[in-house]
Formats: structure tokens, C-alpha cells, sequence
């Protein structure tokens, strides 16, 4: 059986980072682009716990904390612009806000 | 590790984000316990600009400290904050934003019918969030700065809640500056990982250990790099910008415009310049191509604009070109030439910007051009309101760079920092932008004074809705932008005290 390196942790961040920036350049539901950004901060995070680990010290596991608050932030922002949207234009689809443009 | 210990240091690092903290809730305290609207209004406006005085008591305290203290520089929190020369200027930037902001704010919100006092309350905690972006050398502490003030911004923009375009502008930024944030994150996890510490000078060092061709650095420096581009509005990294700049409130748009992106350069300055400096192969090339690409998308949309606020966002990327050009030149000019051109930035483009809030009338909120939108508003102006014009002229003249204005001067540092260092194309490029520049700044001007108004629209164009706050804001920056021009010693002190310090 294989033993689970520092490297594996790198290549799952870094498939969730890719494809959360995918997610976010390339869906139109304005819900599940902000479900990608978590799955960035998601990235970060494990990248934060697999070095916190390599590096035996606590650090990269008290900055994982912050990020968590960041990102629970940022979605509860997030949702309340949308909300406040959705009130007055009844679409949280990203490709019918074109009332700016040019 | 150092047990945890709070000193007399550490406490004045501390003591503007906790006034600036604490006037925050007092204001929406305020709010809830006024006994009417009329009085609560009134109350939060002298309650925040008491709130920055005591900021700005607070950072002249630091700059006390500062110039008796070993190499212009107080680091904090075990080396998590430092208060130095480049913080302080940041802040000082910032704090003269945030004023203007304050003061432009009550009359535009009045006019939208949305004055309430959570405004200047987020007004404070961005502000408090920009304090850290200038002061961090912690991964950890930048991050939360750099989160911070870009959450209170996104509600900022999204204030006038029952205006589409303010909630779709909202929008916008929100989704691109969080992305861009993950990646800014991302960058710092990798950073971590390869120095083991979160503190930048160790980042640093490890840096300059593994070289700038090994992939984690490589990794590093390209998600930070363009994470950062994405804040200060740089090209392709900038499609958020005309959107949040055309459908935010003015004030918001002018302190997005300025506090924003001068705490964004500050972050870039102590990252590229300072610990990241032995990685520039990585991001020179990114700069070089940003800050082109900024300069030739912001001149041509320029062009095109017929919307005002759209026309000074692109103007603003265009501006921020020039800015980059200056971190790839590789020397102390460089560095001197970032810091007067985003001081004097700061001060055209706030002056700009209260213009355009003067000129907002009251309108139909559904209505999609607001009078005082459009360009076309502008016309015959000089007529009717000869002295903001005026002002107006001066403030376009320094955005264009010419000669006895301030914004001359900004281009001129960075055009001798780029041909000392060798890169005599890249001037050549921005000296033609310069040109273009002339061309689409001028257009205002004829509005204002060569062309007649149309007589159906002359009873719409009538009154300013200018405030005490608005004419203090416009004559101040454009008063300044003349000064700085014709005697600029006290600002080049400043810039060489300022490089100098940068850790």
C-alpha cells in the first residue's frame, strides 16, 4: 500500500483550484459560481493543512481558520446581493445581467 | 516562539484600526438610538468625520514614532505589522479618500433616498481593512486586510439597493474579487509551504533559496500576481471594473477608484518589491504584458465612452499602466515614480470624481441615465458654472499629464525611471498613450466649453446639486493637483523618504 505524500494533497488542491475557476468562468447560475469560489478556498485549505503538516507547526492550520471565516463571509455577502437582485430583476442566471455594458 | 504579549508598540500599531473599529459600531449604534431620521443623519455625518479625526491624531502619533525610531520602521505583533514610511503614506492616502468619500457622501445618498448610517459604518471597516493591506508582513494579517476592506466594498457598491445596476455592479465584483481572492490565497498557501513560516521576511528568504525556476515559486508568484492585478483593475484582469465603477454610488466608485487601488499598490510594492523581489523574472513579464495591455484597452474604450463614470474607469486602468511601468523598472526611481504618480493618482481622481457627484440631479431611480450621467451633460457647463469648470479643466489637464499640473510630473518620473533602466520601448509605447490620452480628455473640455447646450435639455442641466462637502472636496484636489505641479519639492521628499524604507 502507498503512502499518502505531501505531493498528493498539491495535485487534489490544485484539481480543486482548476476546477473551481472553471466553474466560475464558465457556469451560469450565479449560485453554483459562488459555490466554485468555495471550492478555491477549499483548495487553499487543504494545500494550508497538508504543509501545516509537513511543517509539524500550527500556523498553516490558524490561517485555514481565517480563510473558513473569509469564505463564510464572502457567501453570506454574496447571497444577500443576490437576494437583494433577484428581487428586483427575478434571474440569478449570470448571462441575462447585461444592464452594463460598454 | 515568543510568549503572547501586548506592549506600548504593539498598541500603537493597533490603536487606528481599533478607533476606526470602534467608531464603525458606534455609528450604527447612533443610528438605532436617535430619536428621529433628521437627527440620526446629522448625528452619524459629524460622528464619522469626529471618528477620523481621531485617526488621523492616531497616525500622526505613529509618524512621530516612526521618525525616532532605528531605520523609519516599527515592526508589531512579533513581526506581523510594521508601521514604516510606506504604510504611513498608504494610510495617509487612504484616510484623505476616505474624508472625500465622507464628505461627498451625505448629499448623493440623499438624492438616492438611501442615506443610512451603515454606510459610513462600512465606509470605516474598509478603511480599517486598508490599514492592514499597507501595514501586514504576515501572510495571515494581509489576507484578512486584503478580505476585509473588499467585503465592505462589495456592499458599498451594492448600497442603492433597489437600483439594478448598483445590485448587478455588486455582483460582479463580488464574484471576480472573490475568485481573485482564492487565488491571492492560493498563492499565500504556497508560499507557506515552501517557507514554513507565514511571516514575509521568512517567505523571503526562502524565496531567494529556491531560486526563481523552481515550480512552487513559479506557482506562487504567477496566483499572487494576477490575484493582485485583478484588484487594482489591471488588463484582462479588469472586466469588473467599468461595470462596478458605472453602477456603484459616485462616492463609492471615486474611493474604489483611489483608497482601493492605492492599498492594492502598496500590497503589490511590499510583495514584488519587497520580498518577492528575487522572483522578478516570474513577474516582470506579467506586469510588462498588464501594464500594455492596460494602457492600450484603457485609452481606446476611453475613447468610445459615452457614459462619465465609465469613461473615468477606463481612464483609471489606463492610469494603472502607467503605475505597473514603473515596478519594471528595476531601480530607486522606479520606486520613487510608483509613489508620486499613485499620490497624485489619488488626488486627480478623487477631484474627478466629486465633480461628477456635483453634477447628479434628482431623477427617476428606475431611469437608466440619471442626468448627469452622460457626457453629453457636460455641455456648455462653463457657462453656467464657470468656476467648477475651471476646476474641472484643471484636474482633466493633470489626468492628461500636461506640463504645469501634477499629473506631468507622475509620468514624468516614471518615463525617466523606464529610459535610465533600459526600456526604451516600453516608454515609447506610454509616451504615445499619452497622446491618445490628450485626445480623449479634451473631449470633456469641448463639451464643457466649445459646444452650445441643446435648448431641450437646458432646463434639465440647471442646478448643481453641490454641497459644502463637494465644493471643499473639488477645490481642495484641484487646488493641490496645481500646487504639486508648480512646486513639487515636498513631494519628492517624501518619495525618497518613503523608498528608503520599504523593508
Amino acid at each position: 500500500m502507498t503512502t499518502v505524500s505531501p505531493l498528493h494533497y498539491l495535485i487534489v488542491s490544485a484539481v480543486l483550484l482548476v476546477i473551481g475557476t472553471l466553474g466560475v468562468l464558465l457556469r451560469r447560475n450565479i449560485v453554483v459560481i459562488l459555490m466554485s469560489i468555495e471550492l478555491i478556498l477549499n483548495a487553499v485549505n487543504i494545500n494550508l493543512v497538508a504543509f501545516s503538516h509537513l511543517h509539524r507547526q500550527v500556523n498553516g492550520q490558524a490561517f485555514v481558520l481565517f480563510v473558513m471565516a473569509v469564505a463564510v463571509a464572502e457567501a453570506a455577502v454574496g447571497l444577500g446581493i443576490l437576494i437583494a437582485l433577484f428581487r428586483n430583476r427575478g434571474t440569478v442566471l449570470a448571462d441575462e445581467m447585461d444592464l452594463l455594458k460598454w | 516562539m515568543a510568549p503572547f504579549s501586548y506592549n506600548a508598540t504593539d498598541h500603537l500599531a493597533l490603536l487606528p484600526p481599533i478607533l476606526m473599529a470602534l467608531f464603525a459600531c458606534a455609528i450604527m449604534l447612533l443610528d438605532v438610538l436617535s430619536p428621529s431620521a433628521e437627527s440620526s443623519r446629522r448625528g452619524t455625518v459629524f460622528f464619522s468625520l469626529l471618528g477620523m479625526t481621531f485617526v488621523a491624531y492616531s497616525l500622526a502619533l505613529q509618524i512621530r514614532a516612526v521618525t525616532h525610531a532605528p531605520g523609519f520602521a516599527i515592526p508589531a505583533f512579533q513581526g506581523s505589522l510594521i508601521i514604516d514610511a510606506l504604510s504611513l503614506f498608504t494610510n495617509g492616502l487612504v484616510w484623505f479618500s476616505t474624508v472625500i468619500l465622507l464628505l461627498c457622501a451625505y448629499r448623493y445618498l440623499e438624492i438616492a433616498h438611501e442615506h443610512r448610517s451603515e454606510f459610513y459604518a462600512l465606509a470605516f471597516f474598509a478603511e480599517c481593512g486598508m490599514y492592514f493591506m499597507a501595514g501586514a508582513v504576515d501572510l495571515i494579517a494581509l489576507f484578512v486586510g486584503l478580505e476585509t476592506s473588499a467585503l465592505a466594498f462589495y456592499i458599498l457598491v451594492g448600497f442603492t439597493r433597489a437600483n439594478r445596476q448598483s445590485n448587478e455592479a455588486a455582483l460582479k465584483y463580488l464574484l471576480l474579487g472573490a475568485m481573485a481572492s482564492g487565488f491571492v490565497a492560493y498563492g499565500f498557501s504556497v508560499l507557506y509551504g515552501i517557507s514554513g513560516s507565514t511571516q514575509l521576511s521568512e517567505v523571503s528568504k526562502a524565496v531567494v533559496r529556491r531560486g526563481s525556476a523552481d515550480p512552487f515559486v513559479i506557482l506562487a508568484v504567477v496566483t499572487i500576481a494576477v490575484g493582485l492585478l485583478f484588484k487594482i483593475a489591471g488588463v484582462p484582469f479588469h472586466t469588473w471594473a467599468p461595470d462596478a465603477y458605472d453602477g456603484a454610488p459616485t462616492p463609492v466608485t471615486a474611493h474604489i477608484a483611489v483608497a482601493s487601488k492605492v492599498a492594492g499598490f502598496a500590497v503589490l510594492i511590499r510583495l514584488l518589491l519587497g520580498s518577492l523581489a528575487s522572483a522578478r523574472p516570474i513577474w516582470a513579464p506579467i506586469l510588462a504584458v498588464t501594464a500594455v495591455a492596460s494602457l492600450t484597452v484603457g485609452s481606446i474604450a476611453a475613447l468610445t465612452q459615452d457614459r462619465l463614470k465609465r469613461f473615468f474607469a477606463y481612464s483609471s486602468i489606463a492610469h494603472a499602466g502607467y503605475i505597473l511601468l514603473g515596478f519594471l523598472a528595476d531601480s530607486d526611481d522606479g520606486r520613487r515614480g510608483i509613489l508620486i504618480y499613485v499620490f497624485i493618482y489619488a488626488l486627480m481622481n478623487l477631484g474627478a470624481f466629486a465633480f461628477l457627484i456635483s453634477l447628479r440631479r434628482p431623477g427617476s431611480a428606475a431611469d437608466r441615465h440619471t442626468p448627469g450621467d452622460l457626457i453629453g451633460d457636460l455641455r456648455g457647463l462653463s457657462k453656467r458654472h464657470p468656476l467648477q469648470a475651471a476646476l474641472f479643466v484643471v484636474l482633466l489637464l493633470s489626468l492628461s499629464g500636461l506640463p504645469p499640473t501634477a499629473g506631468f510630473l507622475a509620468k514624468y518620473f516614471i518615463f525617466i525611471a523606464l529610459i535610465n533602466t533600459g526600456h526604451i520601448t516600453l516608454a515609447v509605447i506610454a509616451a504615445a498613450y499619452v497622446a491618445v490620452s490628450l485626445y480623449f480628455y479634451f473631449r470633456l473640455v469641448r463639451e464643457m466649453y466649445l459646444l452650445e447646450p441643446r435648448p431641450a435639455e437646458q432646463h434639465t442641466v440647471e442646478p448643481l446639486a453641490s454641497s459644502l462637502g463637494i465644493r471643499l472636496a473639488l477645490g481642495t484636489t484641484a487646488g493641490l493637483t496645481l500646487l504639486i505641479g508648480l512646486y513639487p519639492e515636498p513631494l519628492l521628499r517624501l518619495a525618497f523618504l518613503v523608498t528608503g524604507g520599504v523593508p
